[in-house]
């Protein structure tokens, strides 16, 4: 990896954090931003918490989401399981063709106010990228590769275990980490159903016209998603090269 | 007709095409040979500007190549490229109209052009015309490739490789075809092949290139007899020179007054595949027939072995 | 049809999974909700309760059609008709239950679909789209058919057979401004999107023609994307407001500070990744042979590019057409937040007073159009692909 672009990463990092755990002194940075003598610094609430409590959300509809996804993916390629991918694969699709707020629009009066709904919505936004790199991945495995393991005695869940499955986790983990970017920024609308998350500074920022709020609200959590990619892409190669040098 | 004078090619500290000159005659085919990185490409691809020449220049009819815009001279030069390039989201038809709808020709000629060209590359028009390239076999687009560049009546052809994709005996055919063509129309070819069998088949002249730099460019049986270059003797092959040589001459050129009773051989025959069949036969003369009976002469195994010699 | 042996019924896993969840619904859950006004909760309501025995009965009669024809019937079209006619069923049965608990002449009550009413459509759904998927329609076929549902849907409710459910009675209420905020919706969407194509095809090809811009411009455009939309919609409120009163007669052509300008220029932006990334990848795609020859046969690059390259790399560039109609779509719905009006005006307002109808009255059509416009499109990608 670059050095420059390690440093520029770990810089970004730095000034994240910095500003998460003490915004307020970067009070001038903002204060040209606001009219009126408006605060220059989200003040109704603890913007390190707003952030956790945001990639919490994330996580938690993402490894909902990778389950299902990863489990359905396996479950449509076995013989037994065929005459469901059609079916899944359109089920999938519609989830992503859903407006996200739609359906956290819906939920709300299911489900009630706050995570729930979000969790809901982000779920099924986050199924097609998992869904689609687990089939490929799956089945793009190297004929004579499966053939050989058959030879050898293993039997279909060996295969999977062994074979099938880590070499499809390069795909499956990239669609992983597609799905966890694009919800970083998708549960900001959660906010509208007052989910905890970054949302809220950045709407508090629209009904009272501060742009400054708008601003630490949106930067946040898109350095949040690049820095969460780039982070889990280093720790991918990491693994693998363990994994591969073994 | 199409001369080349000093043309060099540089890319950066690699000179890719190193002062070549050459003239190719008019209604004749000449064929460049070399291995891959020979610069042959490059130097076929200067003549229509796809490549631009770091120095020396190209005339065509006494016309230097860069006293019109590229493009414009492109359409007045037939290119044929391996892998044909055909358009896939065009019928047969269309690919074929391409350069005669870019000079604007009306409709109606545009039609009989194409009717016209289908037939004589044996492509039913009813069948062919208004098919997708993917629903020919290869050797049917490469013909619709070859056709396709001589719609527009060019006086120039440009060939890369045209063969290079085709099965052993699709490609036979498809150079025969070719001789076929260039006597009908009259057309004035270039060919670059890194095949010598096709070089010898094709060429009334042939250009041995190597290392960007032309080696000889003369007759085959000069080639043969008189290599300038020990690199053109390796090319040609030194194993098989007496057969090279036999292969250019038709047995109608060679037979001599007289009668045989031995095997029928065509005038159009070589002296290598006479030769092989009198081995074969175990007789030591060959009777020369025309296909319609009338008896031209004789060949004895004698006279067929004088020609293997320069 | 898998290889099931003549004359052994073989059940359908599928089938059981959504007759055991249909049953259920409509045994536990209410068919339809009844509210003397908006506010106060509803009352449940089962199918026998609201209508009378004979249409109660024809409605068990075919939802028990389309369970069987779930569990034990293979054939594909049989099962998506009984599913079709099972919804067509379920629907006017919900009509005919807003019809019958309405006190004539009264416009307070609301009817809305229960809990198994919903349930009950979403198996219906699955089992339709599974049955389609089975039938692999071409998209000629798909798009028809489509056209005809909106057609047949469209025809009910101009009739106002559903009139007296509680989404239509809003949209009764607020019929002038759904038209409005409707209008609005596709005017943003649609005009972000054709701004996003008339810049993003020409940068998709430069960035193809200069492979050393590209990782610059893509990189750009993926950070844009990774800001959340009501951020981007938040930030470029303030630099417009700023124009709009710097620039004469800004304001009058539309570029303000609030309202629909910042959202139209947001979606733009985001909608530019998608373009320019599919322009460059379609266009990767084309064959050099074909280009080759092109440019060998006289062809200008202008003419290489518009008769060859670009006719090649069509399905690919509208692969991102998709993407961002359908994102666009569904973002607009968020502008509603800074003003800029469409039909998230009422899914917020619905959210806001807790109003699930008016959420549904904003909710529904969205995701109508924006399914619509994803099936359009991927019709005529297939179509266009060689």
């Amino acid at each position: 990896m670059p050095r420059a672009a390690t440093v520029l990463r770990l810089a970004a990092l730095a000034l994240l954090i910095a500003f998460l755990v003490t915004p307020w002194s970067f009070a001038p940075l903002f204060a040209p931003l606001t009219q009126y003598g408006a605060p220059p610094i989200y003040d109704q609430g603890n913007l390190l918490m707003l952030a956790l409590a945001q990639l919490g959300t994330v996580c938690i509809a993402a490894a909902a989401s990778s389950v299902v996804a990863v489990g359905l993916g396996i479950l449509v390629t076995r013989p037994s399981g065929a005459q469901f991918l059609p079916l899944s694969r359109t089920l999938v699709n519609i989830g992503q063709t859903f407006p996200p707020v739609a359906v956290l629009a819906v939920a709300v009066p299911l489900v009630g106010f706050g995570e729930r709904p979000t969790l809901i919505a982000l779920f099924a936004y986050g199924l097609l990228p998992i869904f689609e790199n687990t089939l490929v991945g799956l089945r793009t495995c190297p004929a004579a590769v499966l053939e050989a393991a058959s030879g050898m005695g293993m039997s279909a869940r060996q295969r999977l275990l062994s074979v099938e499955l880590p070499l499809a986790t390069p795909l499956i983990l990239e669609g992983i980490r597609l799905s966890l970017v694009i919800n970083v920024g998708t549960a900001t609308i959660g906010s509208t159903v007052a989910a905890k998350g970054l949302g809220e500074v950045i709407i508090a920022g629209l009904l009272s016209s501060n742009t400054a709020f708008i601003l630490q609200g949106g930067l946040v959590t898109g350095l949040m998603a690049i820095l969460l990619y780039d982070g889990l892409t280093t720790l991918e190669r990491r693994l693998l090269r363990a994994v591969t040098l073994d | 007709m199409i001369t080349v004078e000093s043309l060099t090619k540089r890319y950066g500290e690699t000179t890719v095409v190193d002062d070549v000159s050459l003239t190719v005659e008019r209604n004749s085919i000449s064929v460049i040979v070399g291995t891959s990185g020979s610069g042959k490409s490059t130097l076929l691809r200067m003549i229509n500007r796809l490549v631009e020449p770091t120095s020396g220049r190209v005339l065509i009819d006494g016309r230097d190549t860069r006293s019109e815009p590229a493009h414009l001279l492109r359409r007045r030069i037939g290119y044929v490229i391996q892998g044909h390039g055909l358009f896939p989201h065009r019928t047969v038809a269309e690919n074929i109209a391409t350069v005669p709808r870019l000079l604007g020709w009306d409709e109606r000629r545009i039609e009989a052009r194409v009717t016209e060209l289908l037939e004589v590359f044996s492509l039913d028009p009813a069948s062919y015309a208004d098919a997708l390239p993917h629903q020919l076999s290869g050797g049917q687009q490469q013909r619709v490739g070859v056709a396709r560049a001589l719609a527009a009546e060019p006086v120039v052809l440009l060939m890369d490789e045209p063969f290079g994709a085709l099965d052993p005996i699709i490609r036979a055919k498809a150079q025969d075809d070719l001789l076929d063509i260039q006597r009908r129309f009259g057309t004035t070819v270039v060919l670059v092949t890194h095949d010598m069998d096709e070089a010898f088949r094709l060429g009334d002249r042939v250009a041995v290139m190597s290392g960007g730099r032309l080696l000889q460019y003369d007759r085959p049986a000069v080639l043969l007899t008189r290599p300038a270059d020990p690199f053109v003797s390796r090319m040609t092959g030194l194993a098989d020179r007496a057969m090279r040589l036999l292969s250019l001459v038709t047995a109608g050129e060679a037979a001599l007054p007289g009668a045989s009773d031995g095997p029928a051989v065509a005038p159009t025959a070589s002296l290598r595949e006479v030769l092989s069949e009198l081995l074969w036969c175990g007789a030591d003369s060959a009777r020369v027939v025309d296909a319609d009976g009338t008896v031209r002469g004789r060949l004895t195994v004698a006279a067929i072995l004088a020609h293997g010699r320069p | 049809m898998s290889g099931a042996r003549p004359g052994a019924a073989r059940i359908d896993p599928l089938g059981v999974l959504l007759v055991a969840a249909g049953a259920a619904a409509l045994l536990f859950l209410p068919f339809v909700v009844f509210k003397a006004n908006r506010i106060v909760p509803g009352d449940p309501r089962t199918l026998a309760q609201v209508l009378p025995a004979w249409a109660a009965l024809g409605c068990a009669a075919v939802l028990a059609a389309a369970a069987l024809t779930a569990l034990w019937v293979a054939n594909a079209r049989a099962r998506l008709l009984l599913a079709l006619a099972a919804v067509a069923t379920l629907a006017l049965a919900a009509a005919a239950a807003g019809d019958a608990l309405t006190p004539p002449g009264d416009r307070i009550v609301r009817i809305a679909p229960g809990g198994a009413f919903w349930v009950l459509l979403v198996c219906l759904g699955l089992l339709a789209t599974d049955a389609t998927t089975r039938l692999r329609p071409g998209p000629g076929v798909r798009v028809l058919f489509l056209a005809a549902s909106l057609a047949v849907a469209g025809l009910a409710l101009a009739h106002g057979t559903f009139d007296h459910l509680s989404v239509m009675r809003e949209y009764a209420v607020n019929a002038a401004r759904f038209a409005r905020e409707a209008r609005q919706h596709l005017k943003l969407a649609f005009g972000s999107l054709a701004a996003a194509a008339v810049v993003g095809l020409p940068l998709g090809v430069l960035c193809h023609r200069a492979p050393k811009l590209r990782p610059g411009i893509l990189a750009t455009l993926n950070v844009i994307e990774t800001i959340p939309a009501i951020a981007l919609f938040g930030i470029l409120m303030a630099p417009l407001a700023a124009l709009a009163a710097a620039v004469p007669f800004a304001e009058q052509l539309g570029i303000r500070g609030i309202g629909a300008a910042p959202a139209v220029v947001a979606l733009f932006l985001y909608s530019l990744l998608p373009i320019v990334a599919n322009t460059v990848a379609g266009l990767k795609r084309v064959s050099r042979a074909a280009v080759e020859a092109a440019h060998g046969m006289g062809m200008t690059s202008w003419q290489v590019l518009t008769q060859v390259e670009l006719i090649l790399a069509l399905p690919v560039i509208l692969t991102g057409v998709r993407v961002v109609l359908v994102q666009n779509i569904g973002m607009v719905t968020v502008a509603a937040l800074i003003g800029g009006g469409g039909l998230g005006a009422f899914v917020f307002q619905g959210i806001g007073q807790t109003a699930i109808d008016l959420v549904l009255l904003g909710a529904i059509p969205i995701v109508t159009l924006a399914f619509f416009a994803a099936l359009v499109l991927d019709a005529l990608v297939e179509v266009l692909e060689p």
